[in-house]
């Protein structure tokens, strides 16, 4: 590991001051299991690490009528003892996924909607995953993307929980320093606006539009810029869904899905009148899947309805040269995720 | 040398910070620099060596030990973060001579060969059964998935900590 000067603020208005605006200069840890791996292996080599898990207000859960906010700092472990949060069961059985005590109780939810690609060309040195395109191309892609990876980014987006959060419409709070400049309105072109002219801004946005498929070396795989920070995540709650998260894997231990897929099903009198459907592990982003919310919507959940939305949403997949097999996983985890919402059996082990 | 626990954030020096915590029940402190991850600082700072170094990256669970109440990797934590805490490693479990029920049960049960997973597993047990003290045999599995042993092949693993399970109640 590289030295590093290293910081623990205890308040959110103490951040502004500590960070550098410079990519790769700052690195913000919060459990630091993905983080320190990536330190250690010198592939993130910051000057500074601004540890954010003593600002207490970034931890914890709290839940009202609205809805339910995490803190960014509360660890995964917290959120599976979470009586709040078993309306989600779509969150609870990504986190349950993750399937080591140790990481649960050490990994954070911001670290987790924020972690790096495991793409093995990045982890392994060969540079910034937008770099890699062509070697990725070329190279042995079983574990990248089948969709969305027409540009140079052809790996996956980690994080686990992502899907089934963008399939229940949750939202992220970002604060960073403040351009000084009151401004009002949605945010432009995705991009968090700071709202106040003090020394942190903070924007509210659609974790649907936190995650973009870089373009370009040196664009990052959220919207946040080097200097934001992520603080909350908010679920809306609504009675009326149902969800559930279905994950395809290799084996029982901490390892990543090879394909899987989050549903939020509003069911009505038995007929489905809005889905959201979101595909993890295939594509550089949570992959929303309007093909297949599009196919459910309207029908009873039956093993065949279910499948005919697992078919709509691979139909336009692009798998690269070693990954065709995950055409099929994603198509059964769209399948099963939504019989599984919708309380039956979903044939799977 | 400064405080990590001040209550204003400053930012410490790349070099040597001075780090108090609580270690199995004692107070310890120690000087180190930032990029020195807590297993480092245990085996080489505070003489700690049963938490083990395997993968280095979080697969493994060998360096696993007891943060404020729950089990981390300790190779992935950095060691300026333990300031003021309470670490549980593996050399806390017996009392004097007089063995914690898992190291006997691992013991009489043969749950080990080689013995560098040993202390991870140990550590995880134990928060395991600080949470659950009456855990199934599934539950006891999901729990260990974060350790990784190539030679037992776990069926001795889980057995001793039924035992250890059923002579704690
Ligand atoms: C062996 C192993 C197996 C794993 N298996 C899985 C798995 O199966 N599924 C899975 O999802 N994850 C897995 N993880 C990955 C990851 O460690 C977890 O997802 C964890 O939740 C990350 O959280 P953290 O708090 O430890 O993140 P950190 O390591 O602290 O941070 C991760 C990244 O996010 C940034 N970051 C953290 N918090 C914020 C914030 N609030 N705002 C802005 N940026 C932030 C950091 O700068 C860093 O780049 C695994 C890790 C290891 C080592």
């Amino acid at each position: 590991m590289k030295a590093f000067e290293y910081a623990a603020p205890r308040r959110e208005s103490e951040l502004a001051g500590l960070f550098s605006g410079r990519p790769g200069a700052t690195a913000v840890l919060a459990g630091g299991t993905d983080l320190v791996g990536l330190m250690k292996k010198m592939i993130v080599a910051p000057d500074r690490v601004v540890n954010i898990k003593e600002i207490a207000s970034l931890y914890g859960i709290s839940a009202d009528s609205a809805g339910v906010t995490v803190g960014a700092v509360t660890r995964l472990d917290e959120m599976l003892d979470s009586a709040d949060l078993d309306a989600f069961p779509a969150v609870k059985q990504a986190i349950r996924g993750i399937n080591s005590m140790q990481l649960q109780s050490q990994g954070t939810i911001g670290g987790e909607l924020c972690q790096r690609p495991r793409c093995w060309y990045f982890r392994n040195g060969c540079g910034l995953p937008t770099e890699l395109g062509r070697m990725v191309e070329r190279g042995d892609n079983r574990y990248h993307a089948i969709f969305g990876n027409r540009g140079p980014a052809k790996y996956v987006s980690a994080s686990r929980i992502a899907p089934a959060l963008v399939a229940l419409g949750a939202s992220v709070r970002i604060v960073g320093p403040a351009s000084g400049e009151a401004v009002e309105g949605p945010p432009k072109n995705g991009a968090p606006v700071a709202q106040d002219g003090n020394a942190l801004g903070e924007a509210i946005m659609p974790l649907a539009d936190f995650f973009v498929t870089p373009r370009a070396p040196h664009q990052g795989e959220t919207v946040l810029d080097p200097d934001q920070i992520v603080t909350h995540i908010h679920i809306p709650r609504d009675e009326q869904i149902a969800s559930a998260t279905y994950e395809v894997r290799q084996s029982e231990g901490p390892e990543y899905p090879l394909a899987a897929a989050a549903a939020a099903l509003r069911i009505e009198a038995g007929v489905v009148t809005e889905a959201r459907i979101v595909l993890g592990q295939v594509a550089p982003v949570p992959w929303v899947s309007e093909a297949a919310a599009a196919a459910i919507v309207g029908q009873a959940v039956t093993p065949e309805s279910a499948r005919a939305a697992g078919e709509a949403a691979v139909a336009r997949a692009t798998p690269l040269s070693q990954n065709r097999y995950k055409v099929q996983l994603a198509r059964v985890s769209v399948e099963r995720a939504i019989l599984q919402a919708a309380g039956l059996e979903t044939g799977g082990f | 040398m400064s405080h990590v626990q001040a209550p204003e954030a400053s930012v410490r020096p790349t070099k040597n910070v001075h780090v108090e915590l609580t270690v199995n029940g004692e107070p310890r402190e120690f000087l180190c620099a930032p990029r020195e991850s807590l297993l480092d600082v245990l085996r080489n700072r505070l003489g700690l060596t049963g938490a083990k170094e395997g993968c280095n990256n979080g697969n493994c669970g060998a360096c696993a030990v007891i943060l404020n109440g729950v089990p981390v990797n300790s190779c992935l934590v950095l060691g300026v973060e333990a300031a003021g805490a309470e670490v549980e490693t593996v050399e806390g479990l017996a009392k004097g001579s007089h063995l914690h029920p898992l190291q006997q049960c691992f013991l009489e049960d043969a749950a080990l060969q080689c013995g560098i997973c040993t202390p991870g597993f140990l550590v995880s047990a134990k928060a395991l059964l600080d949470r659950n003290p009456d855990p199934s045999e599934e539950e006891i599995r999901l729990h260990l998935a974060g350790n990784l042993c190539r030679c037992t092949g776990y069926d001795k693993i889980v057995r001793a900590v039924q035992d250890a399970a059923k002579a704690n109640t």
